[in-house]
């Protein structure tokens, strides 16, 4: 009932399973990488940064925000790199020009889906999308504002979520279902209606399965989920548990 | 006890034994269309008369999947004459009796659409309108599970899969993949258990191929799952079907029970190794489902959203097994290429698209309902010959093909051969196969509207451009269609198309822009004056009632 | 079982058939809505804690797929064809009157809980376009007038015996 856990469908990096490793290159360098290793990794272990959002390092991979896009010479079209895996010789360019510019309307459209206005926000300068507006260059938004009426619930004693800054990175869902086990939350509906939710679409605070154990607010890269208490540019957000957490829990699986 | 080749010919030869000892066929046609015109009734009706009339013996009346000319319901078939009948209703039973042997009856007749019936070589609906969809015994005598039986017994998995290969046949579903190609994926994939699964979640609006194909023929897709499952090696077959097409379904269900009874569903099939069982799955109402990911989460019981490939379902599929995903009309195309070779399909058709196709052909034209043709055939002959062209004369204005994810095209095309290449080159695609056709009462950006008003709803909501970027495009169509909008918002459509097409995670983002695509490059003139004049040309949009309300 | 109604047993033995595997959910969901018209969430929790499917996929299920309503329907229902072809022959004309004359959009159910209208994708009878669903039947060629008449058949009759649905009642 899961997504595939590794992008070539077996596990590599063993003995009887050896993965292959070769040389590609990422923006004319020249780098090693081994064939289960995605795009992005590489170009992390080697300091070349491509934006992401979705993507969380010990969550499950996703591709679902589409801003990770690089240039790979040969494909038909620009390809996430977060599930886009190493191939020999292979030439990737995360800077070109229609990447860039795609990359700064995916973002648009990100502000224009719902309400993003920073200076009225418990994560204000903390924001992971913020962030990205910055590094992206994004002055202003070409889409018009669609801002639907979202709700925000504040019935849980120690956090809120607000889904007018939701982005539907799917975030706290992954780290609920793969960390905590718990699965409080999913998405409910589809497109443009889509919103998170916690058991039956219920108040948060009226969840039978919610351990209250915060680690999605934690992961949360934008206001959307926050402690009570905390003010305008106050929430900041600790992710350090996460990699421990993934290890441990292997661990004990074993 | 096992079926032996004997026993299959056995019930071949009784069932035609029976037919030829009637001296006339009454089919009723007895698929969805006709169906709602209540053709159950006239069914009846002939059954009833029959026997007051003591003709048993030597007239049959029989239920048999769909016609073709869905419009003109409830239709019927007579054999031997070949005489076809539109619109009958009940009180029309005694004359049709009376007139048997004699000349056809000129206000039932249906020699205006004579075109329609003989300008279509039959493959994949060679049965249909032919056989009782709900009797196995009528499908056998039309060599039905012959193709199994060649596949089981005289040829290795590699041999079938090399018939396929030399067909040339590509995916009836939209894509055109190669079907051999796919099958080589999934025999060479090694571990696990395998799975077949047919995609019957039809979801595109304005096409009921697949729909057809289940009502009418449904045995021929069983068998098509079963040579394919032989192939690649699988064992569980599922059949996807919609929640919305309960007749399929009740075909379908009743098909597989009898596939079973008799044995070419079960183990040891034919006294073979091969053990094969089909499952039916219903779809809940969500077009991406369509896509293969999705389909398969939704299988496995989830919410249908695509995940990035690869791995492709050939490798890592339904619950992580490889798994082969073929349309219905792929597999439906199987049972004929294993009979009479892949030598013999590749005949047909263009050099890169063989075969023939099957489309749903629907909107403004005289003839509407399911037709067959080969490769290759222009769009004229299919509106103007077998569709009877438009009703009212009206100008001729555009086919669109390829559903929301397809587009528009318009005269100048006219006499463009259709394949997978040609369609794509004027900006469209083959699609699963629904053609409607449009003249000047239609309004192409209300077109464009009405198709991106679909995807925005049917998007699954995962990945940003197709969630965002389908809402603003329709936004901005929006605007346009109620007389707001700006000559920019025709730079801003085509920039955020590019971005959808290129940016999307599976084909329902990457496809949706097509319908905007193509018109603004044929239409272009439509848009500007919807935005400068503040008028629709058709006359379809609201414009003139949102000014007159004013 | 939430209740002693005798359609659980029904549902209960789609989960069996199915081996009670969480895989069952969209097959389990299908029948509760064929024997009980919608999906509740008592409906929803019991099918979740049977198939051991965590809370909240169960609701995200039951709302990413159309076919599914989570509200009652009316004694009656309407769904119009919204597929292409019915598109292009008048289907959004039938939806715009019933809209100005009945008061309903699709998916809502009017005030006195007699008449619910739907949408459908595509009912596949394109050659019939446009095609309207009264009450389980397919009816072709359809007017805004047609429709309308019969929706006030419906609203004017006194309210009627509710036809059981599958299952509510002993067969025979």
């Amino acid at each position: 009932m899961k997504e595939p856990t590794s992008l070539t469908g077996k596990k590599l990096g063993n003995d009887a399973n050896p993965a292959r490793i070769f040389t590609m290159t990422i923006d004319n360098r020249l780098l090693t990488a081994r064939e289960d290793e995605t795009v992005l990794s590489v170009a992390r272990q080697n300091g070349i940064y491509i934006p992401t959002l979705c993507h969380m390092e010990g969550l499950s991979l996703r591709g679902a925000c589409r801003l990770c896009i690089v240039d790979v010479k040969g494909a038909p079209r620009v390809l996430p790199s977060c599930v886009t895996l190493a191939r020999q010789d292979m030439e990737v360019v995360t800077n070109s020009d229609r990447v860039i510019e795609y990359r700064r309307k995916i973002l648009e459209l990100i502000f224009s889906e719902r309400n993003h206005v920073c200076s009225v926000c418990v994560s204000n300068g903390h924001c992971d999308l913020q962030a990205l507006a910055t590094e992206l260059g994004m002055t202003h938004v070409r889409y018009d504002y669609l801002y639907p009426k979202q709700l925000v619930d504040a019935s849980h004693p120690r956090f809120s979520v607000d889904h007018n800054r939701c982005v539907l990175c799917m975030r706290c869902v992954r780290v609920c279902d793969e960390i905590e086990g718990a699965h409080t939350w999913d998405i409910m509906g589809r497109g443009i209606t889509s919103r998170v939710i916690t058991d039956l679409n219920q108040p948060w605070g009226s969840s039978e399965t919610c351990t209250g154990c915060g680690k999605c607010v934690q992961v949360c890269p934008t206001g959307a989920l926050s402690e009570k208490g905390k003010s305008v540019a106050e929430m900041t957000k600790r992710r350090q548990f996460l990699p421990y957490l993934q290890m441990m829990r292997g661990e004990g699986r074993k | 006890m096992t079926l032996s080749i004997e026993d299959l010919e056995g019930i071949a030869r009784i069932e035609k034994d029976k037919r030829e000892s009637f001296t006339y066929q009454i089919n009723v046609c007895v698929a969805a269309g006709c169906l709602s015109c209540q053709s159950g009734v006239l069914k009846e009706a002939f059954e009833k008369e029959v026997s007051r009339r003591g003709w048993e013996n030597w007239c049959s009346v029989k239920g048999v999947g769909c016609l073709g000319l869905c419009a003109a319901g409830p239709l019927i078939s007579i054999q031997p004459d070949g005489t076809y009948y539109r619109g009958v209703g009940a009180p029309d039973v005694s004359e049709i009796l009376e007139s048997l042997g004699g000349a056809p009856i000129p206000r039932l007749d249906c020699a205006s659409s004579r075109p329609f019936f003989e300008q279509q070589p039959k493959i994949v609906l060679e049965n249909s309108g032919r056989i009782d969809p709900e009797r196995i015994e009528d499908y056998i005598a039309e060599d039905g599970y012959k193709a199994l039986y060649n596949a089981l017994r005289m040829m290795r998995p590699s041999e079938v899969i090399e018939q396929v290969l030399a067909s040339g046949l590509r995916g009836r579903g939209g894509a055109g993949f190669p079907t051999g190609v796919k099958w080589t994926a999934v025999a060479k994939a090694s571990n696990g258990n395998k799975f077949v699964v047919c995609n019957a979640d039809e979801g595109d609006p304005g096409a009921f191929m697949d729909r057809s194909i289940l009502e009418s023929d449904p045995h021929r897709v069983i068998e098509g799952m079963a040579v394919a499952a032989y192939a690649v090696g699988a064992n569980t077959g599922f059949i996807y079907v919609r929640a919305e097409y309960p007749l399929a379904v009740q075909r379908v269900r009743t098909a597989i029970s009898q596939a079973r009874h008799l044995g070419v569903l079960g183990n040891n099939v034919f006294n073979s190794q091969f053990s094969f069982d089909i499952n039916v799955r219903l779809g809940a109402g969500a077009f991406v489902c369509g896509e293969e990911t999705a389909l398969i989460a939704s299988i496995e019981g989830r919410g249908g959203r695509p995940r990035p490939r690869p791995p492709f379902p050939a490798e890592f599929g339904l619950w992580g097994q490889p798994t082969l995903i073929n349309n219905v009309e792929t597999f439906a195309n199987i049972p004929p290429i294993i009979r009479k070779g892949g030598k013999w399909f590749a005949t047909i058709g263009t050099e890169k698209s063989k075969g023939t196709k099957v489309f749903a052909l629907a909107g403004r034209v005289n003839n509407t309902g399911l037709i067959e043709v080969p490769m290759g055939t222009t769009l004229r002959e299919i509106v103007f010959q077998i569709g009877g062209g438009i009703p009212g004369d009206r100008a001729f204005k555009a086919v669109q093909t390829g559903g929301p994810s397809g587009g528009c095209i318009p005269e100048q095309f006219l006499d463009m051969a259709v394949d997978y290449e040609s369609l794509a080159s004027v900006g469209s695609i083959m699609g699963s196969g629904g053609l409607i056709v449009m003249d000047d009462t239609s309004c192409m950006v209300d077109v464009a509207h009405f198709f991106m008003e679909f995807c925005m709803s049917e998007s699954c909501g995962k990945c940003v451009p197709c969630r965002v970027g389908t809402s603003q495009i329709y936004h901005l169509l929006n605007r346009i269609t109620k007389g707001e909008g700006k000559l920019s918002d025709l730079d801003m459509l085509e920039d955020l198309s590019d971005l959808l097409k290129n940016t999307s995670l599976c084909g329902l983002g990457q496809t949706a822009p097509n319908p905007i695509m193509s018109t603004l490059r044929y239409f272009r003139d439509e848009y500007v004056a919807h935005i400068e004049e503040k008028r629709c040309p058709a006359e379809a949009c609201k414009i003139h009632e949102a000014r007159e309300a004013v | 079982m939430p209740t002693e109604d005798k359609r659980w047993r029904l549902v209960n033995r789609t989960m069996r058939l199915h081996g009670n595997q969480p895989h069952a959910l969209i097959e389990t969901l299908h029948s509760v809505q064929e024997y009980f018209g919608f999906l509740d969430p008592d409906a929803l929790k019991y099918v979740a804690n049977s198939l051991r499917v965590p809370l909240s996929v169960v609701y995200g299920v039951a709302t990413f797929y159309s076919y599914f309503t989570l509200q009652p329907p009316g004694e009656h229902t309407c769904v119009v064809c919204k597929g292409t072809a019915c598109y292009i022959s008048g289907a959004s004309g039938i939806l715009g009157s019933i809209a100005k004359k009945v008061g309903i959009a699709p998916g809502e159910t009017t005030p006195d809980g007699k008449v619910s209208l739907l949408t459908a994708r595509c009912l596949g009878s394109c050659g019939l376009a446009p095609a309207v669903v009264l009450d389980g039947q397919v009816c072709g060629k359809m007017t805004p007038t047609a429709v309308l008449d019969r929706m006030e058949v419906w609203r004017n009759e006194e309210t009627s015996e509710r036809v059981p649905l599958r299952g509510e009642v002993d067969e025979p």
